[in-house]
């Protein structure tokens, strides 16, 4: 078994770092590519692994992400595909998390998928489109499995409403740093640190910012103040402007040491 | 089912039609929607916002419109008293008027300056930009790129109504993808916009508030049908796509367990060819625009690209009311494929002087089939939802007219 991500998130402490997670979809561009990609992330300062579950109606996605779980689809992306990467990579070390829209894990069924999700040694999923409110089975088969749960806040989130969505979360909080979809950005909303602090205020849990993070400078910015910095788009645009395979792995690492500094305060 | 376990259980507090319906959307969204929540919930009770919609309704949609007896169509429902609920008579030719009324006095009561619309046969979007018009909002509408060109009539419409048209070129380009286009652009621009989404689908509170701006197809058609038959109808007929028009339609006679309720679902090429939009045929329970219902989807979840003639029941899911509906049995759900629909369309055409919408031709069809069944005493209101203009291309090419040609 690997880390956990309260193992990961204390390490860090000790560290004086923040946590850096990457994302990218399972089986993109292909089932064996998207492995190898994922590896070498980790091998490069990728702490934490969010896999993501390509569907086929990503609404919270930017254009992207939207291209690379299109092609995951189309090279057979199943939830089976995305249970065997974690496997893989959790063979390899890395402490893995799913994200996942909310259908494809319900009519996988939730028990069964948490169940084989522990089974290859996921440690967590995020569920960006599953509300408190219509999470009650998915609380219990997590629960039972021992999977984390991660759910987001916004910066629209009321108070009461981060402490609903943090009293059923577990693992670290995702804290949305804009109102938007994925995607890079030049810089990273100012609205980030005040729902930190205010999320802060409110749970002991690690706190993650994601959305608009694409660079070590960003990283090192947001690491200033959050448990956790979450990157996925960036990485996702190497791999789409890349030519092939060896340098779409070459750019990830790349990309993954720029951040890993970032989070360091390098 | 007994008729004691199918009393409607309308919408509870959380926004379910029992396991159906409900909020599945991104965490940014939450605020939005309980703010329009209670939006809504303060207008309706607001004698100042009832009356400034009665007003509309009355003044420029054109309410109430006619329930028109169609004797000669109904020789071929099997003699069966027909009457055409006449929401085709609305200004700009279908009902989705009634709802954009509504949610855009609502968006000015929220203070905001923008409405975002989805559309797929391009009735909605026509809509929008009509009342984004009339209360100077700025309006875009996403539209899939594949009905930007089944439906340039309506495309033009829309820019000459001041609003911005965004083709989208993603996923398969029809109004599952406009959807979750909106949707992003939502996300990204709430604090200064509202989404006026079309039908009953979405997260909650849409389903129960697009259902309540429909109502007023269903009050005017039980008082109309009581005035001129002195009784209730035997069946209330409409198509669902979403499924606005059946809702609306159907809200007037819910709670009469003896009026049959009929909602026809586009059968495209025929069930079995997968090439269709029946979701109760061919469907299963998901979770789809934010709310558990009947969807379109492959054993993993996947969306399935729908088919039909028609593009405005062309959509993979359908409101969570009608799923409810459906499990319950208050109402009943059937396929009617794309030669019954234009067979009711060119019917319609030749014995009542009046072209409907394709959309609206399933429930045509739906009242040929139903109406053979119950016999000639029988009384059915069928909901007109639409008037035909904007699909005499796609009917001419149907049936092999040539355009082009000088007569």
């Amino acid at each position: 078994m690997t880390a956990t991500l309260a193992d990961v998130f204390a390490r860090v402490r000790t560290e004086g770092r923040s946590a850096l997670i990457g994302y990218l979809p399972a089986g993109f561009p292909s089932p064996g590519a998207g492995v190898e990609l994922i590896n070498a992330m980790v091998g490069a300062g990728v702490d934490i692994v969010e896999v993501g579950l390509p569907y086929s109606d990503p609404l919270m996605d930017g254009p992207d992400i939207q291209a690379a779980v299109e092609q995951a689809l189309l090279a057979g992306a199943t939830p089976d595909v995305v249970l065997d990467t974690v496997e893989q990579i959790t063979a390899a070390g890395a402490t893995a998390v799913v994200m996942s829209y909310w259908n494809p894990i319900e009519r996988y069924g939730v028990d069964r998928f948490s169940a084989r999700l522990a089974a290859v040694g996921g440690h967590g999923v995020i569920t960006p489109d599953l509300t408190p409110e219509e999470a009650g089975p998915w609380i219990s088969a997590t629960t039972a499995h021992g999977i984390d749960r991660v759910f987001l806040v916004a910066p629209s989130s009321t108070d009461e409403r981060i402490a609903t969505v943090c009293s059923v979360t577990s693992g670290f909080v995702y804290a949305a740093s804009t109102m938007g979809v994925t995607g890079a950005r030049t810089t990273v909303s100012s609205a980030a640190p005040e729902l930190v602090r205010r999320t802060r205020a409110l749970t002991d849990l690690p706190i993650a910012v994601g959305l608009g993070v694409s660079t070590g400078a960003q990283a090192r910015e947001v690491a200033a103040y959050a448990d956790g910095v979450i990157v996925g788009s960036a990485f996702v645009r190497r791999i789409l402007q890349a030519p092939d395979r060896a340098v779409a792995v070459s750019a990830v690492a790349d990309l993954a040491r720029e951040l890993a500094a970032g989070v360091r305060g390098n | 089912m007994a008729i004691e376990s199918i009393a409607p259980a309308g919408q509870d507090a959380s926004g379910h039609f029992g396991p159906y319906g409900g909020r599945f959307v991104p965490e940014s969204l939450t605020a939005a929607l309980d703010e329009l929540d209670a939006a809504y919930h303060a207008a309706i009770v607001d004698p100042e916002f009832i009356a400034e919609l009665a007003g509309l309704e009355r003044d420029y949609t054109g309410r109430p419109n006619p329930l028109t007896r169609a004797a000669r169509f109904g020789e071929l429902c099997g003699g069966a008293r027909i009457y055409l609920k006449r929401e085709d008579l609305n200004h700009t030719g279908s009902h989705k008027i009634n709802n954009v009324l509504g949610q855009a006095l609502l968006t000015k009561r929220m203070g905001k300056q923008r409405v975002i619309a989805e559309t797929g046969a391009g009735q909605h979007g026509v809509a929008t930009a009509t009342a984004a018009a009339l209360m100077g909002l700025e309006c875009t509408v996403y539209m899939g790129e594949e009905d930007t060109r089944r439906q340039a009539l309506n495309v033009a419409r829309m820019k000459l109504l001041g609003a911005e048209v965004v083709p989208v070129t993603a996923g398969s380009r029809t109004l599952k993808d406009a959807i979750n286009e909106a949707m992003r652009d939502w996300v990204s621009t709430v604090d200064r916009t509202h989404y006026m989404l079309g039908t009953v689908t979405g997260p909650s509170p849409f389903p129960k508030m697009v259902r309540h701006f429909h109502e007023v197809i269903g009050r005017e058609a039980r008082e109309q049908i009581l005035a001129v038959e002195g009784r209730l109808p035997d069946a209330c007929v409409a198509c669902v796509g979403g499924g606005s028009n059946a809702i609306g339609l159907f809200s007037g006679f819910m709670d009469d367990p003896q009026v049959q309720l009929r909602g026809y679902e586009a059968g495209g090429d025929g069930v079995a060819t997968g090439r269709h939009a029946s979701r109760f045929s061919a469907g299963s329970p998901g979770v789809l625009h934010g709310a558990r219902t009947y969807v379109m989807q492959d054993e993993w979840g996947q969306t399935l690209p729908s088919h039909s003639i028609s593009a405005g029941l062309d959509y993979p899911g359908v409101g969570p009311e009608h799923s409810w509906l459906h499990d319950t049995g208050r109402a009943v759900y059937e396929p009617v494929d794309d030669v019954e629909a234009m067979e009711a369309f060119a019917a319609l055409c030749r014995t009542e002087g009046i072209i409907p919408a394709i959309e609206s031709a399933h429930a045509l069809a739906g009242a040929m089939r139903l109406g053979r069944e119950l016999g000639p005493e029988a009384v059915i209101i069928v909901n007109l939802s639409g008037r035909g203009d904007k699909d005499v291309e796609t009917a001419a090419a149907w049936f092999g007219i040539d355009l082009a040609q000088r007569p």
